[in-house]
């Protein structure tokens, strides 16, 4: 085994090479494919190498800023192997094995499909399990198909494995239920529930008996404490905590971060309450590998975001803000970052790859409303452009303010032309169309390509 | 006029043709002067047979499907006596297939039906999402292509149904209740309802062959039609360039994705 692995790592690394001489992208997953396709068993046996094992995350939202979180700050006491470009399925898990030389940990977030392999195949000794929305309905299918799939992987699970999960989501929560080795965490600020449950909330029926839950606080979708006055299920007791949150618009947030080991006042560069459970997450994750408390606070102190997910880049006189959205529920966390401070110009571009997902009637179920009538200019791109126009058109959208710009280097163009020097223009892209951006911005010399690192 | 709108389960039956449809009525509604009154029926309220012109039922989640089922099952008659007084009725995705005996689930176990209409549905394991571009005939011998679902003013039936990528053709006759769908898949969830009007009697053109979208055709007046009232004059849709645009690129990739394996999926067997 060993002799034929050392020889594909070889063959791997010079296709990785050579995709990114090529012009390709970063070679990030076709290494990983090469191999995966040659020996799909060369992950366990990679996996196995590392010295101090596997951590895994998943989750609908979130993976790949909560496992870049972890990263720096678990990476700041152990050479890690991890994922870092969001490749996310079991080849892009093979790839970051074999180019992380002298790592001794592993860190990967996990595509929700591919979670029951990845934990077979990687045997963590820890799992971060964040939340579960409806998402990409083509690839995934309901949220409760997904959620049986996490269920039998998780019985199958050793009683050591750590497993870290949202007390806040109730088919997250009630994966731990019973679990000794687990860590359970949650936000626990009234002040920032929201009044009502969102159209596009998920899991508001009660796991056990099907009565609406009621909701003492609803932070994210479903994601709040819950209680079922039908039956007594409730949210469980939260190991960690966020309280005391503090959102400061597009810029950052602080909260008090409370844990078994004590508390620490938390700070990251991050807008937003889903940043909030990013950070939460991570810190939770950190904790159950075995992370002080203060390396958690330096590391999400010291971490500015990852590549696309929330950026901003500067473009001459004006500064572009991404906001990556892919479903409903990411979505309108994304739209509610945006409250405090409506953007003069708004770009949305609407993509249907297989990674956007090929069904984009989900921007029904985003809460566009709101915002509208505050916005100047809305500019719709992507493959979309058309619909995404006309959602926003029957979402009371004036139709002067509406350009359907299906291009996106037009339309980025046209939205630059319409924000005023100095001012911040908000784009909102799907992941492909967030990559495409990216490209055309790397191409100007705006911004880093994403597989190297900040 | 004032339409009268029975939206049943908004809060379980949403993930598929729902609100997006809804907020399209109202706003058709508006443009052609009436007033399109929603109401939600939820979980053991009470439907009043006569008081809606429109009963609408959209999609949801096996999950929150099998919450409502029996409950929509007990609506059987109330739902039956509406239609009987003129109510058109609007289903989509499950609404629709739980309209009829039942629902055989992916674990085979039978949801009743409302009973309104006589198939059965029963689960295949395929999953069916796509767009969709939907061919029927309204009347005999004539087929209309159109990428959204169609009432048929004459029959009151709805039909949903076809399998992603894929042209379904329908054949519900004026005049009868009953539909003779050959296919509804449970999954292809009728996004193009949801993005576009759905009172639309489609184009007449020739079989398969595309139109442009939308027809200068009919808008909730058809409601009207349906329950009596008087019909509307037909307006041209907001925004049609757009309209055309988004019409224009989901019938490409209608082509471009379209399968070729048989189907299978969901079965919708009319007895």
């Amino acid at each position: 085994v060993g002799v034929r692995l050392e020889l594909e790592r070889v063959a791997a690394r010079a296709v990785g090479g050579l995709s990114r001489a090529a012009g390709r992208g970063g070679g990030t997953t076709l290494p990983g494919k090469l191999v995966w396709k040659l020996d799909p068993a060369a992950v366990d046996v990679l996996a196995a190498r590392l010295p101090l094992g596997v951590v895994l995350q998943s989750g609908t939202n979130g993976k790949t800023t909560t496992t870049a979180m972890a990263a720096h700050i678990l990476g700041s006491k152990e050479p890690l192997a991890w994922n870092r470009a969001g490749a996310n399925l079991l080849s892009g898990i093979t790839s970051a094995l074999l180019s992380a030389d002298g790592a001794r940990l592993g860190l990967f977030e996990v595509d929700e499909g591919a979670l029951p392999e990845a934990i077979r195949r990687t045997r963590p000794r820890a799992i971060g399990l964040a939340n579960l929305f409806r998402d990409q309905l083509d690839r995934y299918g309901e949220l409760e198909l997904v959620a049986e799939r996490w269920r039998e992987a998780v019985r199958s699970l050793p009683a050591e494995t750590r497993l870290v999960v949202n007390a806040d989501d109730p088919v997250v929560a009630d994966l731990a239920d019973g679990r000794r080795a687990a860590l359970r965490y949650g936000l626990d600020d009234h002040r920032h529930a929201r009044p009502s449950l969102q159209h596009a909330a998920d899991s508001k029926y009660c796991l056990r008996c099907g009565a609406p839950y009621v909701y003492v606080a609803a932070y994210v979708g479903h994601l709040g404490e819950y209680r079922c006055d039908a039956c007594g299920h409730a949210r469980p007791p939260l190991d960690v905590a966020a309280r005391r949150i503090e959102l400061d618009g597009l810029r950052s947030s602080r909260f008090l971060l409370c844990t078994p080991d004590g508390d620490a006042e938390i700070e990251v560069a991050l807008p937003g309450l889903y940043n909030v459970y990013n950070a939460t997450t991570a810190a939770a994750l950190s904790l159950a590998a075995g992370t002080s408390l203060e390396t958690i606070r330096l590391g999400l102190a010291g971490f500015s975001g990852a590549f696309g997910r929330f950026e901003r880049i500067s473009l001459g006189s004006r500064t572009v803000v991404m906001l990556l959205v892919k479903n409903p529920a990411g979505a309108n966390e994304a739209l509610r970052t945006l409250e405090t401070g409506v953007p003069p110009v708004l770009v949305i571009a609407l993509n249907d790859a297989i990674a956007d997902g090929q069904d984009v009637s989900w921007i029904w179920d985003v809460d566009f409303e709101p915002l509208l009538p505050h916005v100047q200019h809305v500019v719709a791109t992507g493959e979309r452009a058309a619909e995404l126009g006309l959602r926003l058109l029957y979402g009371g959208l004036e139709r002067e303010r509406l350009e359907v710009i299906a291009p996106l280097e037009e339309a980025l163009d046209r939205g630059v032309e319409l924000s005023e020097a100095g001012a911040e223009l908000v784009i909102l892209p799907t992941y492909t169309a967030m990559l495409a951006l990216r490209g055309i911005l790397t191409e100007r010399g705006v911004v880093r390509p994403y597989w190297e690192p900040r | 006029m004032t339409i009268r709108v029975g939206h049943l389960y908004p809060d379980y039956l949403n993930i598929y043709a729902d609100r997006g449809n809804i907020a399209v009525l109202v706003r058709r509604a508006e443009l052609r002067g009436h007033e399109l009154h929603v109401n939600a029926i939820g979980l053991d309220e009470e439907l009043e047979p006569g008081a809606h012109d429109l009963l609408y039922v959209g999609g949801g989640q096996d999950r929150e499907q099998a919450l409502i089922a029996p409950d929509l099952a007990a609506k059987g008659p109330a739902i039956r006596e509406a239609v009987a007084g003129g109510a058109a009725v609007l289903a989509v995705c499950g609404g629709y297939q739980l309209l009829g005996r039942g629902y055989r689930g992916r674990d085979g176990e039978l949801m009743p039906g409302a009973g309104l209409f006589p198939h059965e549905t029963v689960a295949g394991d395929a999953r069916l999402i796509g767009d969709v571009l939907l061919e029927c005939e309204l009347e005999p011998g004539s087929r209309r292509t159109g990428s959204a679902t169609t009432v048929c003013p004459g029959s009151r039936g709805v039909v949903s149904g076809a399998r992603s990528g894929r042209t379904c053709t329908d054949r519900s006759s004026p005049g009868t209740r009953g539909l003779r769908t050959g296919w509804s898949l449970r999954r292809s969830r009728m996004r193009r309802a949801r993005s576009h009007p759905c009172f639309r009697r489609s184009p007449t053109r020739s079989p398969r062959r595309p139109t442009e979208w939308p027809p200068s055709g009919r808008g909730p007046e058809v409601v009207a039609a349906n329950s009596g009232g008087p019909v509307g004059h037909p307006i041209p849709p907001p925004a049609s360039s757009v309209t055309r645009k988004g019409v224009r690129v989901v019938r490409g990739k209608c082509r471009e994705r379209r399968r070729s394996e048989p189907i299978q999926g969901t079965h919708i067997s009319p007895r």
